[in-house]
């Protein structure tokens, strides 16, 4: 079979927050053969909140990031549910007026960069929709020396990566918001059925209204724990900040003791793989993973 | 004709007894909606079966319901499709799920009331038009164009099904919330009404107002007309932070305005600035943070010194704000350039009024008034809420073609 290049945005928070996500994916991509080129001169997606500043400048800038992916003559990889929802979005605008489209490349032709719509049927895609699409979850399977056999997963999407359904590509691939629940599955894991899995973890409003923010993350944590979650696997940074950083905060505001782990994809799928959990960073996070470790490897590497 | 199976959560408060499911098989047609499936049974089966409904067109706003845990109108949604969206992860052929809205107390069956949650909040944004001056002898005149940007929001039916899936006031029932937002958004941006300012004042400074939304877009798929509320609460903010600088006690507009200027530095996030900034902007500075800012960046460092433990911000450098480094080489440069560009130009994109351009126009398609009118859609963000006659002024940009708006589907990538 082929190997996979792909053109790659790790995004910020993967860098800043949870180095863990960089790292483990990094790992992963090696194993499974995946050759990634990052593009360490692309910039921040604007998540959404440059938009609400200028929405010419989100485009602009997200212009940019395809364009050096374009340059590379690479289909595109993001590992963050919100910059996929953030650089679609403005895909979309980008793809919608040629005239629109112009204009921003004005703007992009001092660097030598121009974003072409449409150009050789160039994707940009989550890691998730990369290994469930180009990858194939047969091809995965093929791959796994250690199944995740008996642990009880609860998917946590992230929004930007299933809403809104006219952005997010369901007419060419309609099981978009299905992934987590295969790939679990795929992995030999038992995919946990609960409320959050769709929702929101609350973290755009952090700075803005706390309690509300951490009411969300802690009502979805305390409702995978009642449906018997060993741990949760989410495609976005950002969620996990709120669901793995804040735990102890989320805990305080929903008057609940909750001691979940949550994993980022990449370390979900390292695991399968036989990577070992301290090079996947697991030892990183705030909530525990030793009883995911305990589940999978008997004993605790504390 | 097939056979299908409703589920529906029963509350009967007479009885005494709590909510419970009860399933019923109704014969239809594929293509009869959902309330239909519901009607039949009520008619054949049971006549205790309480459904609030009355166009059956999706065009009162009666019927909002959830199906298969999805906020939209009963009468818009097919029988076929539900029974689909059932079984979609594992086949087979599991029940259609029929539950009364959720954010707002059951009356019975699938009835809800929604005035605390929609109505006291559609109240509570001014729901009228408040013009300057006496009103003109006849009636008000703005060129066409001006509105079509509000007609979005003025689709709105007022079903609920937006209230119903936000996710934001599920957390927080005080949430003014997507329906009353949106509608706050027809005012804000009507050419006729005078106090815009005023309006955004309120709605930003509101501890529950347009800085509670997290974007999860949820409103924007119930919403059975197009309304999409969420994009009605971004323009909001638009205008509040940006073009009128609001300084909000949410910090909302110091989030933004902070972040946005991170990234003019840097090219990506500096949390540990972001952080510092979105709560007290120029702690040395001009700008006095607020006594909740200072809370608020106070209640964050347990948090990080947590992830310091871990090894997670692996050296106390990263939480030191400013010490991020920026792009490579003379990548910063050229971030910084875009900014200019685009802070020189400020175009939105208004997709709603554009629709996506066909790549292969139709020959025989007839050109439409609307778009052409507004030539091509894009238009200045300082020109969305001053008076018409200033746009009627503008020279037009020529249109680069000419689509029907839809309203009611954006089309997808």
């Amino acid at each position: 079979m082929s190997e996979l290049k792909l053109a790659y945005w790790p995004g910020c928070v993967s860098r800043g927050f949870t180095p863990e996500l960089h790292g483990s994916m990094a790992l992963v991509a090696d194993r499974l053969g995946i050759e990634l080129l990052t593009l360490d001169r692309a910039n921040c997606c604007g998540a959404g909140v440059i938009a609400e500043h200028n929405q010419e400048l989100a485009d602009t800038l997200n212009a940019r990031t395809f364009a050096l992916a374009q340059s590379t003559g690479l289909a595109m990889m993001n590992i963050c549910s919100t910059c996929q929802g953030a650089q679609s979005e403005c895909q979309q605008r980008l793809d919608a007026d040629s005239a629109y489209r112009a204009h921003i490349n004005e703007a992009l032709a001092d660097e030598g960069l121009e974003y072409a719509k449409g150009k050789d049927g160039w994707t940009n895609k989550n890691f998730l929709w990369v290994l469930a699409e180009d990858y194939g979850l047969d091809r995965l399977k093929e791959r796994i020396t250690r199944p995740l056999s008996g642990l009880r997963v609860g998917p946590f999407y992230g929004c930007y990566i299933i809403r809104p359904k006219h952005r997010i590509g369901y007419e060419l691939h309609p099981e978009r918001d299905l992934y987590l629940e295969m790939l679990i599955d795929a992995l030999g894991g038992e995919a946990v059925e609960y409320d959050g899995a769709r929702k929101c973890c609350g973290f755009p409003v952090i700075t803005m209204n706390r309690e509300t923010s951490l009411r969300q993350a802690g009502t979805h944590l305390a409702d995978a724990l009642n449906a018997g979650a060993d741990c949760l696997v989410t495609p976005c940074p950002l969620c996990h900040l709120n669901l793995d950083m804040q735990q102890p905060e989320a805990a305080k505001i929903t008057g609940r003791e909750l001691g979940l782990a949550v994993l980022h994809l990449p370390q979900l799928v390292g695991l399968a793989l036989g990577a070992d959990p301290k090079e996947l960073g697991m030892e990183k996070h705030i909530a525990s993973t030793d009883w995911v470790e305990e589940r999978l490897l008997g004993a605790v590497t504390a | 004709m097939p056979e299908y199976t409703l589920k529906v959560r029963r509350y009967q408060p007479e009885t005494g007894q709590g909510p419970y499911w009860q399933q019923f098989k109704v014969e239809l047609d594929p293509d009869l909606s959902v309330l239909d499936g519901l009607l039949k049974v009520r008619d054949d089966q049971d006549g205790t079966l309480v459904v609030r409904c009355s166009c059956r067109a999706a065009i009162c706003g009666s019927c909002g319901t959830k199906i298969n845990g999805s906020s939209t109108l009963a009468c818009k949604t097919q029988l076929a499709e539900a029974h689909a969206g059932a079984n979609r992860l594992n086949g087979g052929d599991q029940p259609i799920v029929v539950e009364p809205m959720g954010n707002m107390p059951v009356v019975k069956d699938l009835v809800t009331d929604m005035e605390a949650t929609h109505w006291e909040k559609i109240r509570r944004v001014t729901p009228w038009l408040l013009p300057e001056g006496d009103p003109p002898e006849r009636e008000y005149v703005v060129p066409p164009q001006s509105m079509i940007d509000v007609t979005q929001s003025m689709a709105c039916i007022q079903c609920g099904a937006c209230v119903s899936a936000c996710l934001s006031m599920e957390a927080d029932p005080e949430f003014i919330g997507p329906a009353a937002l949106a509608k706050a958004y027809r005012f804000v941006g009507d050419p006729r009404d005078a106090q815009a300012r005023e309006r955004l004042y309120d709605l930003a400074q509101d501890p529950h107002g347009i800085y509670d939304c997290t974007h999860c877009f949820q409103c924007i798929d119930a919403c059975p007309k197009g309304v999409a509320p969420m994009d009605q609460i971004m323009r909001l903010r638009r205008l509040a932070g940006h073009e009128h600088e609001i300084d909000d006690i949410n910090n909302g507009r110091r989030h933004e305005s902070a972040f946005t200027k991170i990234i003019e530095r840097k090219g990506t996030l500096d949390e540990a600035l972001l952080l510092q900034e979105s709560y007290a902007q120029g702690i040395t500075g001009k700008l006095k943070p607020s006594m909740g800012a200072i809370t608020g960046l106070i209640g964050s460092i347990p948090t990080a010194v947590r992830g310091l433990r871990t090894g997670k911000m692996r050296s106390l450098r990263k939480l030191i704000p400013g010490l991020h480094t920026k792009l490579p080489g003379d990548a910063q440069d050229h971030v910084k350039r875009l900014y200019a560009h685009a802070e020189e130009h400020g175009e939105e994109l208004n997709l709603y009024i554009t629709g996506e351009e066909e790549v292969v126009p139709e020959p025989d398609e007839a050109p439409d008034p609307l778009g052409s009118a507004v030539g091509g859609g894009r238009q200045h963000m300082d020109k969305l809420t001053e008076g018409g006659s200033e746009m009627a002024g503008e020279a037009a940009p020529t249109p680069v073609a000419e689509v029907e708006p839809e309203p009611d589907d954006e089309g997808g990538l």
